[in-house]
């Protein structure tokens, strides 16, 4: 794996991803009106907000996805916002993406899905590819599942396929929108669990998207509320001692929705090769 | 001055949306020359769009063949020159009804597959999950797509015509009793190769080139819902239907073909 590009992350900045002043809009409708933040370096900042607070927007700017009206983002000390889509494939490897239903591609199996960024992008062999494939796999619990498609694995396995494949490329920043939702507590704890080891083991910096107030107590290093107006950013703990009542309602709010809600989905018996369908 | 400002804005609309369209396929263009080549997908997409259309345009053909030489004995018979029916069923489907019933037919099956394909692929992440892993999602997914198209259209073209002609002989020949080798003869006689098979040939390209960039175009730009995707679908087969029409007025008119 020698042939693997190397991103090399600056170093000095606190802020490995930083907003300033950054306004967005859809159309009529405003996402930000003037957001300033920061996600400390190899540190796991999970972002709270209620729908349509630009959660996913936030983590889809910082990919370069979509691109601000005004304002400035720095990812790893570099300013984005000017950078063209030929550009920005410059800037990407050092980002790895998890997204919400995976977008595994639906017409290759799990290997071709897994061993795709690194044909695309590297001159290994196809045993070196195998063996990378396979180890990232077991890295996250799953095995014996390479010539299944992803419309085969259940909610929990896709999320961790897409865990996976977001790593393949060695990045330095993980960005995961709503890794916890949709699943049943098992398959919610081992996914954090999965988080919480990659970040310590490999002092990734992570932008984490979750719903749930508990689960985020458990892993957040940093915590950012998108709020309608404005954003409140600290520590699980400054928020949990926050006076401002905007923090406090919306902490007791989700924690009391967060209780009544039944796990949405059942981890399925399990068959050999992990949680099959 | 209220129709006005529509009409103003509705051309305004439509001029970017020529000039986005514009920029698609320049984008496509360049995807062509920049190595990888993509020749996997490539041929995945020549066969989806190909080889899978076989049997419909085959099944079209024949039946559109035989309905000409019913119709075409029929008239001719009141002038008794039913020796020429090779000639107007060989005309009629290489010069007009060949090209555009191809396309119509690619539109409505493969072309309508490919907006929601790819709208499908929008609507879950897949061109985003493409794009965070660095890879253009264009280069990878949308041009062997396109390309594919343009090079199945003049084949099915041509295999529709064949088909007819086959179904004009059968109706002709086995059922109305015109003597086989008029039917040969006249349709040798009549239909020139560079003027009527390549002009067919240059037509259904044409047609590829349409079909291709509006069902991908809709596809890509399309809303990332499920509604979405049924909006990019119904609008690639409106649009290409009534663009393949228009250009085979214009491509009939300006090179006479």
């Amino acid at each position: 794996m020698s042939s693997q590009p190397h991103i090399e992350p600056s170093t000095g900045d606190v802020a490995h991803i930083e907003f300033q002043h950054v306004r967005m809009s859809f159309g009529t409708r405003r996402v930000f009106d003037d957001l300033s933040c920061a996600f400390p370096r190899g540190k796991i900042t999970v972002i709270l907000g209620g729908s349509g607070s630009g959660k996913s927007t936030a983590l889809r700017l910082i990919g370069g996805l979509v691109r601000p009206q005004a304002g400035l983002i720095t990812v790893d000390g570099e300013d984005i916002t000017r950078l063209s889509e030929r550009e920005m494939y410059h800037v990407r490897p050092k980002l790895g993406m998890m997204f919400q239903d995976g977008a595994l591609l639906n017409s290759m199996t799990i290997f071709e899905n897994l061993a795709f960024p690194l044909r695309e992008h590297t001159q290994s062999s196809e045993a070196e590819i195998a063996d990378e494939v396979h180890d990232r796999l077991q890295s996250v619990g799953l095995s014996d599942i390479d010539d299944l498609l992803p419309g085969q694995l259940s909610g929990g396995m896709t999320k961790r396929v897409a865990l996976a494949r977001a790593l393949m490329m060695k990045p330095i920043i993980l960005l995961c929108d709503e890794p916890l939702s949709g699943l049943d507590p098992i398959s919610l704890r081992r996914i954090e669990s999965l988080l919480l080891d990659i970040n310590r083991r490999l002092q990734m910096t992570m932008v984490v998207i979750s719903h749930h107030i508990r689960s985020t107590m458990r892993m957040a290093e940093r915590v950012l509320i998108l709020l309608p107006d404005g954003a409140v950013s600290g520590t699980p703990q400054d928020l949990q001692r926050s006076e401002d009542p905007r923090v406090a309602s919306f902490l007791d709010l989700d924690a009391s929705i967060e209780l009544t809600v039944a796990p949405v989905e059942a981890e399925p018996a399990r068959s050999g090769r992990g949680d099959s369908k | 001055m209220n129709l006005v400002r529509s009409l103003g804005t509705v051309t305004i609309g439509f001029v970017e949306e020529l000039g986005r369209l514009a920029a698609f396929s320049a984008h496509m263009a360049r995807c062509v020359i920049t190595p990888p080549i993509r020749l996997r997908p490539f041929i995945e997409e020549v066969f989806k769009l190909g080889v899978l259309s076989l049997i419909i345009i085959c099944v079209c053909g024949v039946a559109v063949g035989a309905v000409l030489g019913l119709q075409g004995y029929n008239t001719l018979v009141t002038f008794g020159a039913t020796q020429s029916l090779g000639a107007v069923v060989g005309l009629s489907l290489v010069r007009e009804l060949g090209p555009v019933l191809t396309a119509l037919l690619a539109t409505g099956r493969a072309g309508s597959a490919t907006a929601a394909e790819i709208g499908t692929m929008v609507a879950t992440e897949q061109l985003d999950g493409l794009r965070m892993m660095s890879v253009d999602p264009v280069h990878f997914v949308i041009t062997p797509k396109a390309l594919a198209m343009i090079v199945v259209m003049p084949l099915l073209s041509a295999l529709f015509i064949v088909s007819g002609l086959f179904g004009g002989y059968l109706v002709g020949v086995h059922l109305m009793g015109v003597d086989p080798g008029s039917y040969m003869n006249s349709l040798q006689s009549a239909v020139d190769f560079s003027d009527d098979i390549l002009g067919s040939l240059l037509k259904a390209l044409v047609f590829g080139v349409l079909v291709g960039l509006i069902a991908t175009y809709r596809g890509y730009k399309s809303e990332p819902t499920s509604a979405g995707v049924s909006a990019a679908t119904t609008s690639t087969v409106v649009i290409a239907s009534v663009s393949i029409l228009i250009f085979d007025y214009f491509i009939t008119a300006l090179w006479g073909v």
